[in-house]
């Protein structure tokens, strides 16, 4: 379509929007317009009529902008210069407001809850990074290993009164195997097929969890989780507790800033693996793999291996960030690890620009930490969460942090024939 | 001399499709062999079957003696046979020299191999910190087989090195091969649409039609003989 400019076009858009509001008025009108209250002795009829009109308005200019602003292309956002420079000190800034947090003033134990809740996410994302940005294995089940984890540590602990620091690493290794578990079936399919498998098990695992009453509670989950200590100090008011231990006045936020610095450092452990590993050949072997399945197979890299080492990875670094949840929470049930959590870290991922680490840490952040700002918005939260994203995407297609070394002009510079990008495939 | 490589009665299927048929084929240390047929003919699933991705359903394969039919793919890559792959397959969001060290790194190997490859490819050099996607089809042909020959093997694979790509540039590419043949002694098996450059490069070829072996010479022999100007190089040697 190209943009229409003569009065004629003017005319026709205008009609063509008058039309559009119709159809917004036909649907409306009963839809939104008419509201049954109860009152007593029965219902009552309620008009909304000017909800309709704004809505039904909302369609006439909506319709009207797109036709008269339809093929002008829309701006990609590039970032400019002094910003981009920046750029380049944004992960140890970041890296410092992390350990900072508690300490900063204005920060209540709400900022450090919203805090945890963020790198939680973060973690997960990094983790999740490693099966989708890196080895390009699209995971929509990524939740199932979080939620593994999280069993993992309550039943261990519950059962037998293991401490937090065993059952963290045990924790990791279940999940890796859960990873392992799901690799195996799932060697042979690439993109949509794996989705939809992985989509699959992440239901299983919690149809499971849900169903096996005896062993895991079913849908009332396990409660009464024991908490973490400090070597051996727990978080509690009372005598050889870490507060009297150090001789401070018992306050409870001092398990809070601890929980926080444990999921500050589980995360970093997460990112200082994914980025170590990216400089061994396994991490590049996973790059190629993503890249082109077929090369690697002429070139002699062991393609099963490598799947399962990535798929297994990642799910011991959810294992990891599972039974930290378990531990911050007391209490662990299926509802916690449903689809939408895997749809919510998959979108921290592509939002943040797959392979990214500062753009995954960045997209946590505006996600988690965004919907929580936007509470006092009740359900208009959601609308805006969505149309962040789309806007996200629309501007920068490739994620916020797109590029894995920056310094190298993508786009304007050469043209790449399509054949040899695997991106939008 | 025992063959370095040789294929005896190999059969193959690509799911239902019988794509080779009773295929025997050998070559020496130090030859250029090259396989030359129409599209569909099998040349590409021959090579993959030599790679163990098909399986050969019957006969055998054999890489200096050592049965390999039934190895998996990457153990048989780890013997000293690289690949080429139809189509270039670089690593397009790799730089070069990730998509070299690649080459090597697949084979625990420490890539020491890199000097040799860019002092056969200068161009490769001039490109080293570039995005292998942003390169032309013909210097993404010299970075599959650059990446092919990091891992020093000593017989080469090359699926369709001319493929898509002007006649000026198949030329450098060709010329390589004949470097790497003579100066480095590096065993080539060569499959080929452009069956004219193929018979003049080859020492020997081998015509492939419906997945069946139906003539075999010298390179020169094959390129006299009326059927093989009549079916692939138009009715006319040039």
């Amino acid at each position: 379509m190209t943009p229409v400019a003569s009065r004629d076009g003017v005319l026709h858009a205008v009609r063509d929007a008058g039309l559009a509001a119709l159809v917004a008025f036909g649907l409306f009108a009963p839809l939104v317009g008419l509201r049954t209250d109860v009152v007593e002795g029965g219902l009552a009829l309620r008009g909304r009529w000017d909800d309709v009109a704004w809505l039904v308005l909302l369609a006439f200019v909506g319709r009207l902008a797109l036709l008269l602003l339809a093929g002008r292309r829309l701006p990609r956002l590039t970032l400019p210069a002094p910003l981009a420079r920046a750029g380049q000190y944004a992960a140890p800034f970041f890296l410092g407001l992390a350990l900072l947090l508690p300490w900063l003033p204005f920060i209540e134990r709400y900022e450090l809850d919203l805090g945890i809740l963020v790198l939680t996410y973060v973690m997960l994302g990094w983790g999740l990074n490693i099966v989708v940005g890196l080895a390009g294995l699209l995971d929509l089940g990524y939740v199932a290993f979080y939620a593994v984890g999280a069993y993992s540590y309550a039943l261990l602990s519950l059962t037998y009164g293991l401490s937090f620091w065993v059952c963290l690493p045990l924790a990791g290794i279940l999940a890796a195997f859960a990873g392992v578990l799901l690799g195996f079936p799932v060697l042979r399919l690439r993109g949509d097929y794996l989705a939809i498998v992985t989509l699959a098990f992440g239901e299983i695992i919690r149809v499971v969890l849900t169903n096996w009453t005896e062993l895991t509670g079913g849908p009332n989950g396990l409660s009464g989780i024991p908490r973490p200590g400090l070597f051996g100090l727990s978080f509690t008011s009372e005598e050889g507790g870490f507060a009297d231990f150090f001789g401070l006045d018992y306050d409870p936020v001092h398990r809070v800033i601890f929980l926080y610095y444990l999921i500050l450092g589980l995360a970093l452990l997460t990112n200082w693996v994914t980025l170590r590993l990216r400089r061994q050949p396994l991490g590049r072997a996973w790059e190629a793999l993503r890249e082109d399945e077929i090369a690697c197979r002429a070139l002699g890299i062991n393609v099963t291996v490598t799947k399962l080492t990535a798929f297994a990875i990642g799910a011991m670094f959810a294992g990891f960030a599972g039974s930290f949840f378990a531990t911050r929470q007391a209490f662990v049930s299926p509802e916690s690890f449903t689809f939408i959590e895997s749809a919510i870290i998959l979108a921290i991922v592509v939002l943040g620009g797959m392979g990214s680490q500062l753009g995954v840490a960045v997209a946590a952040l505006l996600l988690i930490g965004g919907t929580e700002l936007f509470r006092d918005l009740a359900e208009w939260r959601m609308l805006i969460f969505g149309a962040a994203m789309v806007v996200i995407m629309v501007v920068r297609p490739r994620g916020l942090v797109g590029t894995r070394t920056p310094s190298i002009a993508l786009g304007e510079k050469r043209a790449i024939g399509g054949n040899y990008v695997s991106e939008g495939h | 001399m025992s063959a370095m490589l040789r294929m005896e009665g190999v059969a193959a299927n690509y799911g239902a499709v019988q794509a080779l048929l009773d295929v025997s084929i050998h070559v020496d240390q130090g030859e250029i062999v090259t396989l030359i047929g129409a599209n569909g003919a099998g040349k590409s699933t021959l090579l993959m079957t030599l790679c163990g991705d098909p399986r050969a359903r019957a006969g055998s394969i054999a890489f200096d003696g050592e049965d390999i039919t039934a190895l998996p793919t990457h153990a048989i890559m780890r013997r000293g046979i690289a690949q080429a792959p139809e189509g270039r397959r670089v690593f397009p969001r790799m730089t070069v020299r990730e998509n070299l060290m690649m080459g090597a790194e697949a084979l625990g190997q420490p890539g020491d191999e890199l000097p040799r490859v860019l002092a056969l490819f200068p161009r490769l050099e001039e490109r080293i910190a570039q995005r292998a996607g942003t390169l032309s089809g013909g210097e993404q042909q010299m970075l599959a087989i650059g990446r092919a020959l990091m891992s020093k093997p000593r017989l080469l694979l090359l699926d369709e090195p001319s493929l898509g790509l002007a006649p000026l540039v198949v030329k450098l590419i060709f010329g390589a091969i004949r470097k790497l043949n003579a100066e480095a002694g590096v065993t080539v098996l060569l499959v080929e649409q452009n069956a004219n450059l193929a018979l003049r490069l080859a020492h020997r070829g081998y015509v492939l039609v419906n997945g069946r072996i139906t003539m075999a010479g010298t390179g020169a022999e094959l390129l006299a003989r009326e059927e093989i100007r009549d079916a692939y190089l138009g009715g006319a040697a040039s």
